[in-house]
């Protein structure tokens, strides 16, 4: 954890232009924007779950909630919708466009998956290396991207289930996408306690969200997705 | 089609639903009370309204914003989903801002629905003279803003045949309703013409019973639940916006589905 900042990158003092930092600016406010949102989104639905529970007896404690009750929740959720969705639209079309997605996320070595969930459950946790993610957490990013997809679909076919009526229809009904966007509400709550956990035992991680994070010399971030490990 | 998760009986969501106006009060003081303590947290989530904050002004222009861009998703020619007679669900569920302890039955001899507004002939109509007009039935999912739904079975003239009978200013961007319980609504004009929204007068093929909106109450395929407003006394036709009852506490107005 000590060796964390650049000192095993090497740093070529003669370039003209310095390297980017692991996550540059515009991947930063693009991650508090929706971090912003994401807590929004949450809050708000789980005022309007309040109203009408799907599990008897469960309710979110009016603390928990955004919105003195259900009108305003919803007021919440339906102006959060864009910010989470103009948000994400942007980080999705810049990361396939610049290639970060592809180069950061993928592949995923299924071996290497294996003996990082083994090592994690032993409380080994080898993160001295921010500028890659371990399998673990690639698949980890890679389903709560998917989960984000899937709330704002979901949630477009409940707000309009007659103007989507097939999608609702194939979905199971209107009770079931309902349950469906819950559970892609938990998925997303669950990564962010993993998320929220892991950043705070790992600080470094956090403040490289922050402030950027080490340089990564250009030749390991490719847009063809090819990362070369200097 | 019948989704799995839909439970065979209905949970009673009407307990919540029927002390609304007792929880939000109870819910405004909470409010002035954490707001004097906690400040400006306390007034982010406090959106009711009258809300002079910044931010509840901001949320209630983002729902009026909301209401263009529904206008504009809602497609005119789109039909709502219909279904076998069989599943209508008897009685409908009973919902309004009130216990149905309080409901206040219409008289069906004195009853007239009153005619204002963009309308070329505005003489009011009688029930007997509603129910000699083309009648059109249609079996529907209802879907209430907090999330229960049921399928219902009305019957009654379309609003598109009637305002078109009344010759109402059909190019109007408002069709508003006023109530004998006292609950304004307002619809926009392209979901008044829409085939599936109905003046309703009977329910399961049985004349319209008293708690659920006798003798007449518009019924929409395309609206949440709160947007049909029951015991019908008077239609007007206007530019101007007219709101409703919950649309003043803060729900969305253009509420399509």
């Amino acid at each position: 954890m000590s060796s964390v900042i650049s000192d095993s990158l090497p740093v070529d003092r003669e370039r003209p232009r310095r390297d980017p930092r692991l996550h540059p600016l515009g991947v930063r406010i693009l991650h508090w924007i929706n971090a912003v949102a994401m807590i929004i989104m949450i809050t708000s639905g789980w005022g309007i779950y309040d109203d009408y529970v799907i599990f008897h007896g469960t309710h979110f404690s009016p603390s928990l909630r955004l919105g003195s009750w259900a009108a305003p929740s919803l007021l919440w959720h339906f102006a959060g919708m864009w910010l989470l969705a103009l948000n994400g639209l942007v980080y999705l079309v810049y990361g396939v466009v610049s290639g970060r997605l592809k180069q950061r996320l993928l592949p995923i070595g299924w071996h290497e998956l294996k003996t990082t969930v083994v090592d994690s459950l032993h409380f080994r946790i080898a993160h001295d290396d921010l500028t890659v993610y371990n399998a673990v957490q690639k698949l980890l990013y890679i389903v709560v991207i998917l989960a984000g997809i899937w709330q704002v679909a979901t949630g477009l076919f409940i707000w309009k289930p007659v103007q989507f009526s097939a999608a609702v229809a194939l979905l199971g009904g209107f009770q079931a996408v309902r349950l469906e966007h819950f559970i892609g509400m938990s998925v997303i709550v669950g990564f962010l306690v993993v998320h929220v956990a892991l950043s705070l035992l790992v600080p470094s991680t956090l403040w490289a969200m922050i402030s950027g994070g080490p340089r990564v010399p250009r030749t390991a971030v490719r847009p063809s997705g090819t990362a070369v490990r200097t | 089609m019948k989704s799995p998760f839909r439970p065979k009986k209905l949970p009673d969501a009407g307990v919540l639903d029927d002390h609304r106006p007792l929880i939000r009060s109870l819910q405004r003081r909470g409010l002035l009370r954490g707001g004097l303590s906690l400040g400006a947290l306390t007034m982010l989530s406090g959106c009711d309204v009258g809300d002079s904050t910044s931010v509840g002004k901001a949320l209630l222009s983002v729902s009026r914003w909301n209401d263009r861009v529904q206008a504009a998703l809602f497609d005119p020619n789109k039909l709502a989903p219909t279904y076998p007679e069989s599943m209508i669900l008897k009685p409908p569920k009973f919902n309004a801002y009130f216990d149905i302890e309080k409901l206040k039955p219409v008289d069906a001899q004195t009853w007239k629905l009153e005619l204002a507004g963009l309308i070329a002939d505005k003489r009011p109509w009688t029930a007997a003279q509603l129910a000699a007009l083309p009648q059109r039935s249609m079996v529907i999912r209802h879907v209430c803003v907090e999330g229960w739904d049921y399928i219902g079975g009305w019957s009654g003239p379309t609003l598109r045949s009637f305002l078109e009978r009344i010759g109402a200013d059909l190019s109007a961007k408002y069709v508003a309703f006023k109530t004998a319980d006292d609950y304004p609504s307002s619809i926009d004009m392209a979901t008044a013409l829409h085939p599936q929204t109905l003046l309703a007068m009977q329910y399961g093929g049985e004349t319209l019973a008293d708690p659920f909106g006798f003798p007449l109450r518009l019924r929409m395929a395309t609206k949440l639940g709160y947007k049909n407003p029951k015991w019908i006394t008077a239609i007007e036709v206007t530019n101007q916006y007219p709101g409703g009852y919950w649309e003043s506490l803060g729900e969305n107005w253009f509420a399509g589905l």
